[in-house]
Parts: structure tokens; sequence; C-alpha cells
């Protein structure tokens, strides 16, 4: 009788860069399926629920607006993580660094009392730097005491959290608001021109789109980004080779924290005009970048597209809220689903896993 | 060879293959009960293989295990703990965080499921160190002890499973030499009372004080077996280097250049914070060779980081054409004209997942043409890489194929152009050729003599004797960081090569 | 209202409100002991929570949703443990996707369920006499549910078990040092599926008692965050039991507290401490022997390859 001896995992020469397009296509076609049958499971036509999403994410004028308002600090939020993820820095607080930027943001714009035409600029300056110091507190305490990056940046996001809270129940408690807190309206300086019959703060998205490409040209054409990938990819060759681990985890997290600020900065000058709680601020968009990072294979530019995917997905969910009552937290489902057969489907295309058998 | 009583291992035509080698070729072995029994040889001799065959690690692809006088199959190191076989191995099977008795207890199958008897244990525990002079705290965790505490740890572990023969790989490596003299009489303290001890060393002055029998293995196979009485140091360096040929390379005589490295008194640490150079001194010359010859774990791989700037020296100074070295950054060596070709290359040389272009600019890329403010030149790497890639003969699809899919033979011609580029002063080269096939070694070796005959000075360090005897022009033997001597490699005697390596210092020589 | 029956009052408090907190950080210890770290327990609790009011409203028994809850909670654990350590992916990732997924999944499926008041809610207990002991009467014996002694008892057993069993020892040296425990014959991979299995089950019973016990109801969400909070604890508890206890109790106190304490303290900012002070606890024990006396287990986060060391 033959029994199952063991079975072993064993690493596979590196696949195609075709193999990896399809294999993550693949991933998102599973996560729909499973999608599906949720929706079947509703008594809705999965068929027509996935066109009532696609139609009124990219079909309609509003809802392609609204996909790619939705792209917008998932697009800064993954350029930054992909940089962080070169120099295998993971970057969990993305969200708490966004929210460092609207607060920075939201102080300029309310009590600097800087001049008109400053105040934007002021604001996006703020921004960064605020997302960029957030962002190396665990950069130091990894750098210098080796805690572990994950943990400290997730922690952060928290802190960063309450800290809004408590601003705006606090300190910066709105004068003329009343029931639900949130900061003073911004002064109209400081709001982030829309592109006309749309919600769309295209000051960001110009900047984010710009930073794409200056993302891209640094990781493959500066010495810098040589170094970051280095030090990613191999640590000890990266020391034989001089290269200060310390500097370029600094380097990383500072540009990785900034421009998720400037995501944060977006959102409160361009979306909201005031600071209010942070889950309306963010809505997760922080940890969606993982996703849109990962998919994009830490390619800054390949990030445009996927933080376009996930923004048709992000608004479809309002799409199928209200055309057909079903929760918006199923795209959190989604995103679960679709990370989860990425990392999935990352290890079978890494790995063969071989089954030895034995004659019992 | 037949099984006469007394004995209680019989290892017969022992035969296991790795790829590219033959680590045992028929091996016949004999273990006497209540014996010390020393295996004796250099590196790559086969000592620690037969011993992880026997402890169940490996298995033999041809031979058998007899133990006493029944054949047996040992699958793993349950198998042989079953057996009352132990092994004690050079890098211990501890976990810090646990105490001496949690370790020892680990893994163990007594009976009571998840329930331990401490108190029991600790009886055991208590009644085997007093035996044999093993004196440990056992409530203490094993981060608080001393190595030699910690090795006392592994041994009761093995007897606290009733072992009755205990297999030592190396025990003396990590000790201070009191902690050895304890080691010692804890040995005969086991001998005494019936248990037999097999002691893997490299070390002539210990096979010639404790043991009572030794066999010698070369290159895979058994060389000799005797009484330790009936020889001596000598005689067994002699068994344990000797060679029908030595081959050596074709090279140019030329006159010794100026003087490019001064070593003076140089000490340092290895990564357990015990002494791994005590006091090497020696210079190197334009045009010269000099092989750095002894069993690995003497200091070699702590004497190439400190020349590169991979580790501190805690006293004494390297000069390179009289500037200071010591204790600069790795970069600032390489900039000062030092290449390294590093003992592991694919860990520590190569960024696997980059193009073989990329890879190439590792060293260079700060500097023009390579990169001017911010950018690199992508047409000068390009450029570099073509010209690397036809003067070297790596053999690569193309420059921007990733490194990991190379052979290992191109990964260390790729190393090795690199590393040549910009014509440095002195090249230090740990372990070369290892795990290169002929053609590939003959040609690194060739491009290491192109060096000489352009004037670098060269610092090779290789387990291999062979290869330095090949290719030196002088020869420097180190044992437990020191410099025992220092010889022409022309007309060398192995012999005395033997005796250094195994402890002996030159007679009225360096030090 | 007067200083006793306020003191009376937090405590009691404090013990409900610590207990889910409590369930999740024995849990989550037991996970990250063996070396894998666990962020999916915010997903596991909030699915725990669901599957357990759903349950108990549909079949009427409090207890029957407690027991569905493990179960979901562990099989939610269980792919996580197939991921992270048969086909060796990240756990960072893994378990940030099954706490969306669950977190998704939930607010779907509990759609319809919301503003339902439980008919039977886990019963409160008044032990006569033991209830009359001053303070301390009142606070353990009157008007707790049998969820939270359970969950006192399971601090001195997962104790023992982890630092006085050969189980424990066994379980420490995976997280530790799996290669030498490999090499005494431990099988790493069983010990880590039981650990992540144990921790999963234990974050759906911690989100079963919110929707079952503490606030008999179901509301999309309704766990807060406090699968985090579990994370933060867990390294706040130095990867001990009994710490566990104290971190539990003490943030839960400083969170009713909270509300008290509003006129001299933010409450906002003491809902940060526990992440702020985790991070502050890791800092104290970067270096040196504090270190390797109460510091992570040093596999935590590294999945096991045998011969890659």
């Amino acid at each position: 009788m033959k029994g199952l001896d063991s079975f072993r995992v064993e690493r596979r020469p590196d696949p195609s860069g075709g193999v990896v397009v399809l294999v993550s296509l693949l991933a998102i076609v599973a996560a729909l399926a499973v999608a599906a049958g949720l929706f079947k499971a509703y008594g809705v036509s999965p068929v027509r629920a996935y066109q009532l999403i696609v139609h009124g994410a990219l079909g309609t004028p509003l809802g392609l607006t609204e996909t790619v308002r939705r792209a917008i600090p998932l697009l800064l939020c993954g350029v930054g993580l992909t940089i962080a993820f070169r120099a295998v820095f993971w970057n969990i607080g993305a969200e708490g660094q966004l929210l460092l930027g609207a607060i920075a943001a939201a102080g300029v714009a309310l009590f600097s009392g800087l001049p008109d035409s400053l105040l934007i600029p002021a604001m996006f300056l703020a921004g960064f730097l605020a997302g960029a110091a957030w962002g190396l507190v665990p950069a130091i305490l990894k750098a210098k005491l080796g805690l572990n990056d994950v943990i400290t940046t997730l922690m952060m996001n928290y802190v960063a959290m309450y800290l809004v809270e408590w601003l705006i129940h606090g300190p910066w408690k709105g004068t003329q608001m009343r029931g639900f807190a949130y900061t003073d309206k911004f002064p109209d300086a400081a709001r982030l021109p829309l592109i006309p019959l749309t919600r769309i703060h295209w000051p960001t998205l110009a900047i984010g789109l710009a930073l794409a490409l200056l993302a891209y040209i640094l990781v493959t054409r500066t010495r810098q980004g040589f170094e970051i990938r280095v030090v990613g990819e191999n640590s000890e060759a990266a020391r034989f080779a001089g290269i200060s681990h310390v500097k370029t985890i600094l380097l990383v997290m500072l540009i990785s924290g900034g421009l998720a600020g400037l995501a944060g900065v977006g959102e409160v000058a361009g979306v909201h005009g005031m600071l209010r709680s942070s889950a309306q601020i963010s809505m997760g968009y922080g940890y969606t970048a993982i996703i849109v990072a990962w998919l994009a294979r830490r390619n800054p530019l390949a990030v445009i597209l996927t933080s376009l995917l996930f923004g048709v997905i992000m608004a479809g969910g309002d799409v199928i809220k209200s055309s057909l009552g079903l929760p918006f937290q199923l795209i959190n489902v989604f995103n679960g689903l679709i990370l989860f057969f990425l990392i999935g489907s990352e290890m079978l295309m890494r790995y063969r896993v071989s089954f030895s058998w034995r004659r019992r | 060879m037949s099984t006469a009583p007394g004995s209680v291992i019989v290892l017969r035509g022992i035969v296991k293959r790795f790829p590219g080698v033959v680590a045992n070729d028929g091996i016949d072995l004999e273990i006497r009960r209540g014996e010390i029994h020393c295996l004796l040889g250099e590196n790559g001799a086969g000592k620690t293989t037969l011993m992880r065959i026997l402890y169940g690690l490996y298995q033999p692809d041809a031979g058998e295990i007899i133990l006493d006088g029944r054949r047996v199959r040992i699958s793993s190191p349950r198998a042989a703990l079953a057996h009352r076989i132990g092994m004690v191995h050079q890098h211990f099977r501890l976990v810090p965080t646990l105490s001496v008795e949690e370790n020892i207890v680990l893994g163990l199958d007594e009976g009571t499921g998840p329930f331990l008897n401490l108190p029991r244990t600790r009886q055991k525990v208590a009644q085997l160190a007093a035996e044999y002079g093993l004196a440990v705290d056992s409530k203490a965790k094993v981060w608080q002890l001393s190595v030699g505490q910690q090795q006392r740890v592994e041994i009761l572990k093995a007897l606290y499973r009733d072992a009755q023969v205990l297999i030592m790989d190396e025990p003396t490596s990590v000790l201070t030499p009191q902690e050895v003299d304890q080691l010692f009489s804890t040995l005969r303290n086991l001998v005494d009372d019936g248990l037999t001890v097999v002691f893997i060393t490299h070390k002539l002055d210990e096979v010639m004080r404790v043991s009572d029998r030794v066999t010698v293995l070369r290159q895979g196979r058994v060389v000799a077996t005797l009484p330790t009485s009936a020889t001596d140091k000598a005689a067994l360096a002699r068994l344990m280097v000797g060679r029908e040929v030595v081959f050596r390379l074709e090279k140019a005589r030329h006159a010794q250049g100026k003087r490019v490295l001064d070593v003076l008194d140089l000490h340092a640490l290895n990564d357990r914070g015990l002494p791994a150079l005590r006091g090497v001194s020696f210079s190197l010359g334009a045009g010269e060779i000099l092989g750095i010859a002894g069993v690995s774990g003497n200091g070699q791989r702590e004497l190439v980081e400190v020349l590169t700037g991979l580790r501190r020296a805690t006293r004494g100074k390297a000069l390179l054409e009289r500037m200071e070295i010591t204790n600069r950054s790795p970069r600032e060596i390489a900039e000062a004209g030092v290449a390294h070709i590093p003992e592991e290359r694919i860990r520590m040389g190569i960024v696997p997942n980059l193009s073989v272009r990329e890879n190439l600019l590792l060293k260079g890329y700060r500097h023009p043409p390579f990169s001017r403010w911010f950018f690199l030149n992508a047409h000068a790497a390009a450029e570099n890489a073509r010209r690397a890639i036809a003067l070297y003969q790596i053999a690569t699809p193309s420059d921007s194929t990733p490194v990991k899919l190379l052979s290992g033979g191109n990964i260390q011609r790729l190393v090795l152009a690199r590393e040549f580029s910009g014509d440095p002063r002195l090249i230090v080269a740990a372990h070369p050729t290892y795990g290169l096939d002929v053609g590939a070694t003959e040609q690194v070796r060739q491009l290491l003599l192109k060096e000489r005959g352009r004037g670098a000075a060269i610092l090779l360090t290789s387990e291999d004797l062979e290869e330095i005897l090949a290719v030196s022009d002088r020869i420097l033997v180190m044992f437990s960081g020191e410099v025992m001597g220092t010889l022409e490699a022309e007309g060398a005697d192995l012999g005395e090569i033997g005796l250094l390596m195994a402890g002996t210092r030159q007679k009225g020589g360096a030090v | 209202m007067g200083w006793e029956s306020w003191i009376i009052a937090t405590l009691s408090r404090t013990l409900a409100y610590g207990t889910p907190l409590l369930l999740g950080t024995l849990g989550e210890i037991y996970a990250e002991r063996s070396g894998v770290l666990n962020l999916g327990v915010e997903g596991m609790m909030i699915m725990g929570a669901y599957s357990a009011f759903a349950t108990a409203f549909t079949t009427g028994n409090p207890w029957l949703g407690i027991l569905v809850a493990a179960l979901v909670g562990g099989a939610f654990s269980l792919v996580h443990a197939f991921a992270t350590i048969t086909l060796k992916a990240n756990q960072v990732v893994s378990g940030l996707s099954l706490t969306m997924l669950g977190l998704g999944l939930s607010g779907v499926l509990g759609r319809g369920w919301e503003g339902k008041p439980l008919p039977v809610p886990l019963g409160e207990i008044t032990v006569p006499g033991l209830s009359s002991i001053p303070v301390l009467g009142p606070v353990l014996f009157q008007g707790q549910n049998l969820l939270v002694y359970l969950t006192l008892l399971l601090v001195p057993l997962l104790w023992f078990i982890l630092y006085r069993t050969r189980t424990g020892i066994t379980i420490r040296s995976v997280g530790e040092n799996p290669g030498t425990a490999d090499s005494l014959g431990v099988n790493v991979a069983r010990v880590r599926y039981l650990c992540v299995l144990v921790g999963g089950m234990l974050a759906g019973v911690a989100g079963g008692y919110l929707s079952v016990a503490y606030r008999p109801s179901w509301t999309e969400g309704m766990t807060a965050g406090m699968g985090w909070i579990v994370i933060a604890l867990t390294i706040f508890a130095f990867w001990n039991p009994v710490m566990g206890l104290v971190g539990a109790y003490l943030f839960a106190a400083l969170y009713h507290l909270s509300f008290r304490l509003q006129p001299w303290v933010a409450p906002e900012l003491l809902r940060a401490m526990p992440y702020a002070f985790a991070i502050l606890a890791l800092v104290l024990v970067a270096r040196g022997t504090l270190h390797k006396r109460m510091g992570a287990p040093a596999a935590l986060g590294v999945p096991y390859t045998r011969g890659e060391e």
C-alpha cells in the first residue's frame, strides 16, 4: 500500500515576466470567481453584479472620475511602497503616514496665517515632511535597534489615528460644527482646485503621476536606486560593496512616508476640505496600497495601472451599495481575496511542490 | 577485516558521494569499546562526513555499518541515539533562551507525555555531572553559559539519552586551554566507565595527548590506523598531508617587488567574541602570491575580513604601502586599491537577482564614468560589461541576464572581472576556486597569475592544500589564530607543512 | 456615586472588557511563540463575533454560538497556517489579507442582522455567598458570565503548559531555533500549525464573547480594532500569558477610565497608549540580556525550511 511519505517544496528558476503577468491575472480572476459565489449566495447574479461595477466605475463619466479620484491616494502611497519594498522594508504604516500628512496640511491651512498664494505649496511641503517624519521613526528603530519593521509601522498607524481623533475632538475642534467632530472648514485658498464637473483634485493627481515617473527613474537609473536595489536583494553583498544599510533605509522611508503624507494632503485639501475622523479620511488606503504595490511587482510605473484597478474596485463598491443594496464591505472581500490569491500564486510560481511516495 | 571481540563499531567499505566529489571512498574503520579513537585529517579528508553517516545525518551510498556484531541501518539521529550513539557537533544544537534542563529533554520521549518530571531530570543530570566532571547549573539559561559550559550541556544531552558511544567533532576549537584540560579529563572518566569516544580533530597535540588509537584520513580514504603510542607527530603529519606528486604551476620567476602589505601583530575576535587572530604578522610584496595554509577555522576567514574592512581589529595594524587600512570601511579599503574575491561568492560577492551588467558595477558605480551626480551612465555600464565579458570569457546570454542563472564558474569570472578592474595593488582571494569545475579552476588560477605578473600582491587562502602548493610563491601556515611558520613554496617539505598545520611551531621560526 | 461603588463598577467593567482582549492575546502569544506572526486576528475576531451571533440567534443557544465562533476562527487560522507554513508565503501579507477578508465577509454576511437583540445572551452569574465579600465580591462574583471565569482559568493553564511542560519546551524551541528543534526530532510544521490553530480559535471565541455576552448584538465592524490591540498587547506582555493578563486588564481599565478621566486626559490619547507602549516595550528589550530574557521569539516571522540555515 502506498502512502505519502513527504512532500518537498523546492525553488524553481525565475519565471519570466510574461508568466508573472499571467499568474497575477489568474489570481484576480480566482478572486472574482470566489466573490461571484458570494453574489450568488445573496441572490444576485454575479454577471449582473460585475456588469454593474464595470459600467458604474468606468462606463459613466461620474463613475470614471470617481475611479480616478479613489486611485489618487492609492497611486501616491503605492509608489512610495514600491520604493520601501524594494529595500525589503515592510512599510505597513502608509495609513498612519497619510494621516500625518493630513494633520500637517490641516495645521497649515487653519493656523499658519500664511498668505493665500503660499498656502497650497506649504501644505504639500508640510504634509510630505510630516509623513516622512512618521515613516522615519520606525526606520531609525530598525536601523539602530533592529526592531521589527512590520510591528513598529503597524503600531504607528494607530497612534496616528488617535492623534487625529484627539485633534478633532480637542484642540482643533471646529467652532462652526455641531454634532460630529471635525475641524473648521479650510479657507478657500487652501482648497485644491478640481477638474470642472468632477471631484478630482488634479494637483495631487499630477504630483502622483510625476512622482511615479520620478520613482521609476530613481530606481532604474540613479546611484541611490541602485543601492536600494542591492540592499533589498542581498544585504550581505551590499555590505561587501560598502553600501550603508542605515542610510538606505532612512532614504527609502523618507520617500515612502513623504509620498503617503502627500496623499493625506490631497484627501483633506482636495476631497474633504477639513480634518475629520480617520476612518473617513483614509478608508484603508494605506492598506490597500500594499496590494497595489505588490500587484505592481514593485514597479512604480505599473502602480499607475494597479492603482487604477483598485480605484475601479472601490468605486465599484459604491455602485453595488447604491444599486444592489449590498454592503460596501464587499470590496474588502475582493481585496482580501486578491491579495491572498496573489501570494498563494506567487508561492506556486516560485516553488515546485514535489511529492514522494513510499511503500508502506 | 574481521570483527574482533571488543569492537563496538565497524564501518566497512563506506562510500559517500556528493555532486563533484567523493567524500568517503571505501572507508574501513574499527572502533573498539572503551577507547578514545581520534580521526585525523585536513579539510575535505572526509572525517565529518563519515561521522555524520554514523550519526544518521547522511546515508552511505555503499558499505555497511556493524554495531556490536550486527548489521544496522542508521536512518536518523533518533535512530543513532536508539543505538546509543551520540554526537556533539561543532556548532551546538542548543536553544539559547531555554534552560539547560529544558534543552536536555527537548525532543525526548520519556513516556510521560507532555508532562515533565523535573526533579527526576535534575537528579539524573546531577548524577551524570558528578560522575563525569560536567558541573553545570541545570536551571541556568543556555545563553548565560560560557562556550565550555555549553559544550558540557551537549555532552550531557547525549549521556542523558544513554549514549554509549560519543562522537565529538572538533570539540576544542572553541575552548580555552583550561576548558580543554577539563574536557580531556571528562573524556577519560567516560572511557574508564566503559563508554567509547570518537574524536575528530586536526590538532596533533590533542591526538598525542588523549587518544588510544588514531586513524588518519586523506582525500576520502583511510591512510593508516595506528595505536597512538606507536607513532609521533612528525609521522602523523606526513601521513596527513603526504602526496605522491606535487603539481606546481608554471610561473615566471621574478624578483620580488616593493613591499605592498605589512601586517603587524594583528588581533581580532571572531563572531562569538573569542580571539580569532592572536598576533599575526607578515608582509607581502608586489608580484608575489602568499598562500595561507591551514585547516579552516584557524583564523583565515577573520584575517581576510580584517584586511578587507569587514571586521574590526582589536590590536595591531595592517598597512597598505604605509597607509593604514585597519578598521577602515570596506569602501575606503577598496578605493585604496584592494580587491576582495569573497569566500562565499553567491552570498557576498553578487546580487543574484540583478543583471550581469549591474553586478559588474558593484565596485565602481560611484565614480565616473559610471555615475555623474545622481545618475548612472547606462552607456558606460554597457560598454564595461561588453569588455568584461569578452576579456574574461563570461558565458552569458546577454549582459542583462540575472546573475543567478550563471554557472558557478561564470559567476566567479564575473567577480574577478569586477574586482580586477582598476588594477588593484593587493588582491585578497579567499577560496577562489571553491566549487568550480576543472576548466574554471584552471582559468581562475591563470588569471591570478596574470595579476601577479602585472605586479599585484596576492593573498590567497584556500582549504585545498594542493592549490596553495600549486599557486603560491610563499606559504604561511596558520593555526589557532597564529602564524606557525612561513616557507618557500618551491620544494616545501610536506611533512613540515603538516606539522605546522597541526599545531607545531616552526623551529626558531616566525611568531 | 460613592467611591466604593465607583471602584466596583470600574473593576467590573474592566473584567468584562478585558476578557476578549485577554483571550485574543493568549492565542496570539501561542502563535507567535511558535514563530508565526498572525496579523489576521482582527479578521478572525470579527468572523467569530458574527458567527457566534448568527448561531446563537437562530438556535437560541449562546454556548453553541461560542463553539461555532471557535471553529470559524480556527478555520481562518488554518488557511493562514497553510499559506505561511506549508507554502512559506509572507506572513505579514497573509495575515493582512485574512483580516481584510474577515472584515469584508462579516460585513457582507452580517447585513440584516444588525440591530436585532439577542434573545438568549450568555447568562450572568451571581455566586451566592462569595458575592458578599466586600469590593471583590460584587466585582468578581456578581453579574459576570462563565466565559470570564474560564478565561481567568486559562491564564495559569496556558502559562503552565508553556513554561512547565514538555509541550511548552517544544513550542518555545520551535519559535527560537527551529533548525535545532528539527534536528532533535521535533516536527516543526506540526507544532506551528497547532499553535496557529489555538490562536485562531481563541480569537474566534474572543469575538464571540463580544457579540454574545458583552454586548449581545451584531454591528458591522464591532470589534473596532480590538485585534490590533491584541497584537500590541502580545508584545507588551513579552509573550508571557501572565503578563498578558496584566496588560489586557490594564488596557481595559484605561479604556473604561478614559471616559471618566476626560476632564484631565484626552480619551484618545489614553487609547493610543497600548500601541505606543508596545513600541516602547520593544525598544526597552532591544539589546543585551533583556532581549534574550524577554524579547521576541528569534524565529518570529521567518518561514522555516530544512537545510536553509
